[in-house]
């Protein structure tokens, strides 16, 4: 079961399914795996400002 | 035990307490807030009219189920009257509160310029969730094409000239400054907005200050510095934001141009912390997401008795104008070096640098944002 996690400061959204293949993150990457020191691509904010977002 | 009582629900107010709440689950906590203490996301504000967003959809978690996640009591639409330090209570519109620590996120006013005119007044600026709803109103009592002076060409400025331009409306701004984001940049890296912002409709008037703003039928008239004069149907204002001082000034706290704390956050009264726009931190005030984000972390630390120094990393910020992309981390104000300024077809890479060679800041446009990162990381950190 893939999941969405959001930026709490400008929304952004990490989908599980899609990843993000630009930064080197390959689709179905689980959040669990992204490096702790990864950023919000959009703001910088750290990867602990991120929520668990229904879907 | 009296509790830790927050002022203010703006970004550095609710992190707080969310980074405390990480560390404790159980100090009491009150955060007291003269709006309605909705959690939302402020970066929006200045480009969320052109994806038709209300007020309400920029809210990500009101403010009642803030608070029940969070645990803390929290006291919307509410006004801080005075802060009594030798009694540790505070004079609310709504009785007396009392702490055994404070914190003061209280956020920073939009500076309004001095204008002339009958309709002074009637210039908007957007500075939190209640502006950015009364702001989407008179957008929308305004013709399609209406046309919408933005004074001042800043971040914020900026902003909403590309958001709104795409939007459909028609776009004059003025500046008494000669290029875009001028405080930020240098001037070729300012420069190349200009263009490709006029592309999607932004009419620049810059060496331009406005003097007055009247009412003229159901349009306003701009008189300009120069004798001229100008239309438009919706006057907003984005000339800058200035801390807000006066509780901590009248509580006799010590106040330059923020509330002025060392890098623990803290105030010249031990029991009293700032955090955020309103806060002068170690000289600096730094009104921006990620040093809020920063200081948030450090100072619920602190509270929490284990004491900590806020340090700020490079952090670069980002000017969403999806028309130029832009992107600059600011070397400190005294910082000796040089400019070195590489333009292409597609964007614009400037880097400061000290004799040594060492990246102080940058600013790029265009397709050379992608390269934040990884330069971020090359900076040294005073």
């Amino acid at each position: 079961m893939m999941r969405k996690w959001q930026c709490v400061v400008c929304s952004f959204v990490y989908d599980e399914a899609l990843g993000l293949p630009d930064e080197g993150i390959a689709a179905g990457t689980r959040w669990e795996d992204i490096p702790e020191n990864w950023s919000c691509p959009d703001c910088g904010v750290a990867k602990a400002d991120f929520q668990m977002v229904q879907v | 035990m009296s509790p830790i009582v927050v002022i203010g629900s703006g970004l550095a107010g609710w992190t707080v307490v969310r980074e405390l709440r990480k560390l404790t689950k159980e100090a009491p906590i009150v955060l007291i807030c003269a709006d309605a203490g909705d959690f939302y996301s402020k970066p929006m504000l200045s480009n969320a009219l052109a994806q038709n967003k209300t007020a309400a959809q920029l809210v990500t978690t009101p403010a009642a189920k803030m608070a029940e996640q969070l645990g803390i009591t929290l006291l919307p639409r509410t006004r801080v009257e005075a802060i009594d330090r030798e009694r540790k209570r505070l004079i609310t519109s709504a009785g007396e509160q009392s702490y055994s620590a404070l914190v003061l996120a209280l956020g920073a006013d939009p500076i309004r310029l001095p204008l002339g005119g009958d309709a002074a007044e009637d210039v908007l600026s957007v500075n939190d969730l209640d502006d950015y709803a009364r702001f989407r109103r008179a957008v929308a009592g305004i013709a399609s094409k209406g046309r919408i002076a933005i004074i001042g060409a800043g971040l914020i400025g900026c902003e909403f000239a590309n958001d709104l331009a795409v939007a459909g409306y028609a776009i004059s701004v003025y500046d008494p400054t000669t290029y875009p984001l001028s405080s930020l940049l240098p001037e070729a890296a300012g420069r190349s907005l200009m263009a490709p912002l006029a592309a999607v409709g932004v009419d620049w008037h810059f060496g331009r200050s406005v003097r007055a703003v009247d009412h003229q039928g159901t349009a306003f008239q701009l008189s300009l510095d120069n004798g001229t004069t100008q239309l438009a149907d919706l006057v907003l204002s984005a000339v800058g934001l200035r801390p807000r001082t006066a509780l901590a000034k009248t509580a006799g706290l010590e106040v330059n141009r923020g509330i002025v704390t060392d890098a623990h956050l803290r105030t010249s009264d031990p029991a009293i912390y700032a955090l955020g726009d309103c806060a002068e931190t170690s000289g600096a005030v730094r009104p921006y997401v990620l040093p809020i984000m920063h200081s948030a972390r450090a100072l619920a630390r602190t509270l929490m008795s284990d004491p900590t120094a806020v340090a700020f990393p490079a952090m670069p910020v980002v000017v969403k104008t999806p028309a130029r992309p832009t992107a600059v981390a600011m070397a400190a104000k005294d910082a000796q070096g040089v400019w070195e300024i590489i333009e292409s077809e597609t964007g614009i890479k400037a880097t400061f640098s000290d004799a040594n060679g060492k990246l102080l800041g940058f600013a790029l446009t265009g397709s050379h944002t992608d390269e934040r990162m990884a330069l971020a990381k090359l900076l040294v950190v005073a």
